[in-house]
């Protein structure tokens, strides 16, 4: 989707600002927007892909005006309603509905804390370990398409529709577009590909720079 | 601006966010779906055991095992995974030599994706809309405001990390630290250096940052 969270390559979004500490956390509540967001996550009832999509579908302007963790909390009360397992009401209202049903309660995958370290130490791996044929080769000219899909895309708009080579071949990786929409994983090979500066700026870009991008197949034409 | 004050990400925009967040918390735990002691868990192992530390080691075993350097630049994933530094938002890694010709910096204009097992969460300006926005347009722009002086012929390349694969930087060693043992190395590696917005000052010269 078109939204503001891709982001690369506009003006007037501020000047950067330098935390003086830099603390992980700002509050105690961003605490356990963080943790109860990857507790839910590892539920297994939606994927990053997911969360990320949850994220963008923020109002523009609110998406701008939020932190980072109220960006966070926004996407996992979404994701929790969507997916059933808290009814709108109960987020509303903040408090469980005594006369919902019992099913919905308590959860097989529900995080334990003993489990908590062996499984951020063991990720979520997005490779895929599977014999997919490549359809571009490092070296090779490509176009990345001009695609404005509503759903997630991981192409950013900056490089859509501009030429760039292929730099290297990840290998076999889940396609966050299809899975983003619930439409599985479409293994396909990712690449990282090199755009010249000019090529997505224009003239003004200095003429040795590039932008690296990580794009899968169905992202890319021959150029 | 750098040391001024700000609160930007202080929460002022929800007034009753703090609310909000315990609320959901408790009609979690009432539900059955999260159990208090693993977010306790979740939070102590990215507030006191993950962070730049880790790539820090990797990045000062590259800079004196050549075989390691090697191994690294080819397979990071491995190289990494061989130090004990695996696991979620770190899966799949490439690391990027920055040299005298090229200068490699990392952004996630869509999002705020990082390597977290070698740097830990990031920090805010990461993920906020300055530097998202920035870095893939000015990049130069943005490292000359960061303090990073770079040589007349010097490449940049910015790496936008749109999928699942998680860069992290190899930072030059500096001048002067000829002989110095892994752990003295490790100790000036910056976590910004492996970020790819700054550079590791030569002993004696203080960083900018």
């Amino acid at each position: 989707m078109n939204g503001v969270h891709d982001m690369g390559g506009m003006h007037g979004l501020g000047t950067l600002e330098i935390e003086p500490d830099e603390p992980w956390f700002h509050h105690e509540w961003e605490r356990r927007a963080f943790s109860l967001t990857l507790a839910a996550g590892f539920l297994g009832e939606w994927n990053l892909d997911m969360s990320r999509y949850a994220r963008e579908r923020i109002p523009g302007a609110d998406y701008l005006a939020s932190t980072y963790y109220e960006k966070w909390l926004w996407g996992l009360e979404r994701l929790l309603v969507e997916q059933g397992l808290v009814p709108q009401a109960e987020l509303e209202s903040r408090r469980r509905d005594p006369a919902a049903p019992v099913e919905h309660t308590g959860h097989p995958r529900k995080l334990a804390a003993a489990n908590v370290v062996p499984l951020l130490m063991k990720g979520g791996a997005a490779r895929v370990h599977q014999d997919v044929p490549a359809r571009f080769a490092p070296g090779d000219r490509v176009m990345a398409r001009n695609a404005h899909p509503i759903g997630h895309t991981r192409l950013p708009r900056y490089a859509r529709g501009r030429a760039g080579a292929i730099d290297r071949d990840h290998g076999v990786f889940v396609f966050a577009d299809a899975h983003a929409m619930g439409r599985g994983p479409q293994p396909q090979h990712l690449y990282s590909v090199r755009f010249a500066a000019q090529t997505l700026w224009g003239a003004d870009a200095d003429p040795r720079d590039a932008v690296y991008v990580d794009l899968w197949d169905d992202h890319l034409e021959p150029a | 601006m750098r040391g001024d004050h700000h609160d930007h990400d202080h929460g002022s925009h929800f007034s009753d966010t703090e609310l909000r967040v315990k609320a959901l918390e408790s009609l979690l735990v009432d539900k059955g779906l999260v159990d208090p002691a693993a977010l306790d868990a979740l939070v102590d192992t990215y507030e006191t055991k993950v962070g730049p530390r880790n790539g820090a080691r990797v990045v000062a075993k590259a800079w004196t095992d050549p075989a390691y350097k090697e191994w690294l630049l080819r397979d990071a994933t491995a190289a990494i995974a061989s130090l004990g530094y695996t696991g979620r938002q770190g899966e799949d890694m490439v690391v990027l030599e920055n040299t005298p010709q090229v200068h490699n910096m990392v952004v996630c204009t869509l999002c705020s994706c990082y390597p977290w097992p070698v740097l830990g969460l990031p920090p805010v300006w990461y993920k906020s809309a300055p530097y998202r926005s920035r870095a893939v347009i000015d990049p130069r722009g943005v490292l000359a405001e960061l303090g990073v002086a770079l040589g007349p012929d010097v490449e940049v390349r910015v790496w936008d990390s749109t999928a699942e694969v998680r860069y992290l930087v190899l930072p030059e060693r500096p001048a002067g630290t000829e002989g110095w043992s892994e752990d003295a190395l490790a100790a000036i590696v910056t976590r910004d250096a492996m970020i790819g917005v700054a550079q590791v000052p030569a002993p004696g010269e203080g960083s900018a940052r």
